[in-house]
């Protein structure tokens, strides 16, 4: 945008399936310019990306291949642009996925992704998907703070909101940023490991605390900024 | 840790909120946004609209309506009212919902929740179930906004619905809605027993009571309301200037004779969950908030 020169540009990646508006809105909630796209060359302009997404995990790489995006995704994390997976967009930064059989992701992260068998808290089976409000806990004997991460200013143990039948098991000795109890499991619900992002939530639908989420986003955005131009000069 | 949902219904008829009993006699009860705000900013897990006249002229008003609620309002939002296609439930998604609620053309059409779920993901697709009790005990689907009969059965057409790929079930009672008199238990029961899939109760609510009685006796995973909100929210803190002349006092007055509601806020719901020992979000103060 011309006259708002100062936003900046995120990606939303299109891959078809569930509700990008509400990332939009949320992104133009906190003053950056979201746009809905599927071109190789609005991504790579972008200064940041979302990687939303509902729905099956093969269906989005299919999409995601189709589109020719494979790549540029992978080019964009290795120029140490931010990327943010939501959901099974976070799923989708991981090796492989375990729906009907094994299936490559785009593997940004080391480990996979797992269905829920059988849920259950105190013996009482819980419902899969999980959908509804969960919590988001620090993890413990990592950093006490969550500054300077996508959770930064938000209190230990805080409501978000969660619709998902898989959870990623990443092999990250620093990277995982919150876990999430369901019943007997216990799952990684947000990750970052340098530029890369991944939530298990979503947080534009999450209320004030996603809020916080997609205002911290900027402030990672830029950081980024600030290297690429130090590196220029 | 599984958390209870609390859900406001907000039934729509072109650009104004209503509010009926038995789903007939809708009086206007002011805007929805003003009242959708308030309910987000009270803790609302989710929101609900339902367009109950979903006509023409309306289908308009309500995408606007949608659009402009989504801008403001970062917490789910289901739309359901008169959505016959995919086209249509495209068109609502589109416009900042989250899910859509199917009652009608699903029963006319089961095929149109496998279609909208291939299409949207199941998660995105909620059957809404109007359900009679027939003389026999037995309970029925009604459709139309509660207006025809179907003759298909409650249980069966819920099955079927999440065979079909139906993400959750919106299920609410005719006898009860608007009444107070409480959620109907059996109904609720019967059907979340059946499914594997999340049953918000719908349909009843009156007092703060109600809501851990149909969690624990009718294994409901969420609960809506309507009017135990909305009459609190008009007593206390809304005065709308536009609507004054619709007489929505007034109405409130007269209605209060014949129901048994009584008004409760979000918070007080859910400390009355706590209190039950029953899980549910709570807004954490802190400084997150900027």
């Amino acid at each position: 945008m011309i006259s708002e020169p100062q936003k900046f540009s995120v990606a939303i990646v299109d891959m078809g399936m569930g509700n990008l508006f509400s990332i939009k809105q949320a992104c133009s909630y906190v003053g950056l310019d979201g746009f809905l796209t599927s071109s190789q060359e609005e991504i790579n302009n972008a200064d940041a990306i979302i990687l939303p997404g509902m729905g099956a995990f093969g269906d989005a790489m299919d999409t995601l291949e189709s589109l020719s995006l494979v790549d540029v995704l992978k080019k964009s994390a290795n120029s140490k642009k931010p990327i943010l997976g939501i959901c099974l967009g976070m799923q989708i930064l991981m090796t492989y996925g375990t729906e009907f059989g094994h299936r490559a992701g785009l593997n940004l992260i080391e480990g996979h992704v797992e269905r829920f068998q059988n849920p259950s808290d105190g013996g009482i089976p819980l419902k899969v998907p999980q959908n509804g409000w969960n919590r988001i806990d620090k993890v413990p004997g990592l950093s006490d703070s969550w500054k300077g991460t996508i959770l930064e200013n938000l209190p230990d143990g805080m409501f978000m909101y969660f619709n998902h039948s898989y959870y990623v098991t990443p092999k990250l000795s620093d990277g995982i940023i919150a876990t999430t109890r369901y019943g007997n499991y216990k799952f990684c619900s947000a990750f970052q490991k340098g530029n890369l992002i991944g939530l298990q939530c979503h947080p534009e639908r999450s209320g004030k605390a996603g809020i916080t989420v997609y205002r911290n986003f900027i402030g990672i955005i830029e950081q980024y900024n600030r290297t690429k131009n130090n590196n220029r000069i | 840790m599984f958390n209870i949902r609390v859900i406001p219904r907000l039934d729509i008829k072109g650009p104004n909120l209503v509010k009926g009993v038995h789903l007939e006699g809708l009086r206007v009860l002011g805007k929805p946004e003003t009242f959708a705000r308030h309910y987000y900013e009270n803790g609302a897990d989710e929101l609900i609209y339902i367009d109950v006249v979903a006509s023409l002229y309306g289908r308009n008003s309500l995408l606007d309506m949608i659009k402009k609620t989504s801008q403001e309002i970062f917490i789910p939002l289901t739309v359901g009212g008169g959505l016959r296609t995919v086209e249509d439930i495209q068109k609502v998604l589109r416009a900042g919902a989250d899910k859509v609620a199917l009652n009608t053309s699903a029963i006319n059409n089961p095929s149109l929740i496998k279609d909208a779920a291939n299409k949207f993901g199941s998660s995105t697709i909620v059957v809404s179930i109007a359900a009679k009790k027939k003389n026999s005990g037995e309970y029925e689907a009604y459709t139309d906004n509660g207006r025809e009969k179907t003759g298909v059965n409650v249980v069966d057409w819920a099955k079927k619905a999440e065979e079909k790929g139906a993400g959750e079930i919106y299920l609410m009672s005719i006898d009860r809605d608007g009444t107070g008199l409480g959620y109907d238990i059996e109904l609720i029961k019967s059907v979340s027993k059946a499914v594997s899939i999340p049953v918000i109760a719908a349909g009843g609510a009156g007092k703060l009571g109600h809501f851990s009685d149909v969690i624990k006796n009718g294994n409901a995973d969420a609960i809506s309301m309507a009017s135990i909100l909305h009459y609190n929210y008009i007593e206390n803190n809304y005065f709308d200037a536009d609507y004054s002349s619709e007489g929505n006092i007034e109405f409130l007055k007269g209605i209060k004779k014949i129901t048994k509601v009584e008004g409760a806020t979000i918070p007080e719901i859910k400390n009355s969950l706590l209190e039950n020992n029953i899980s549910c979000r709570i807004e954490e103060d802190g400084h997150y908030d900027i």
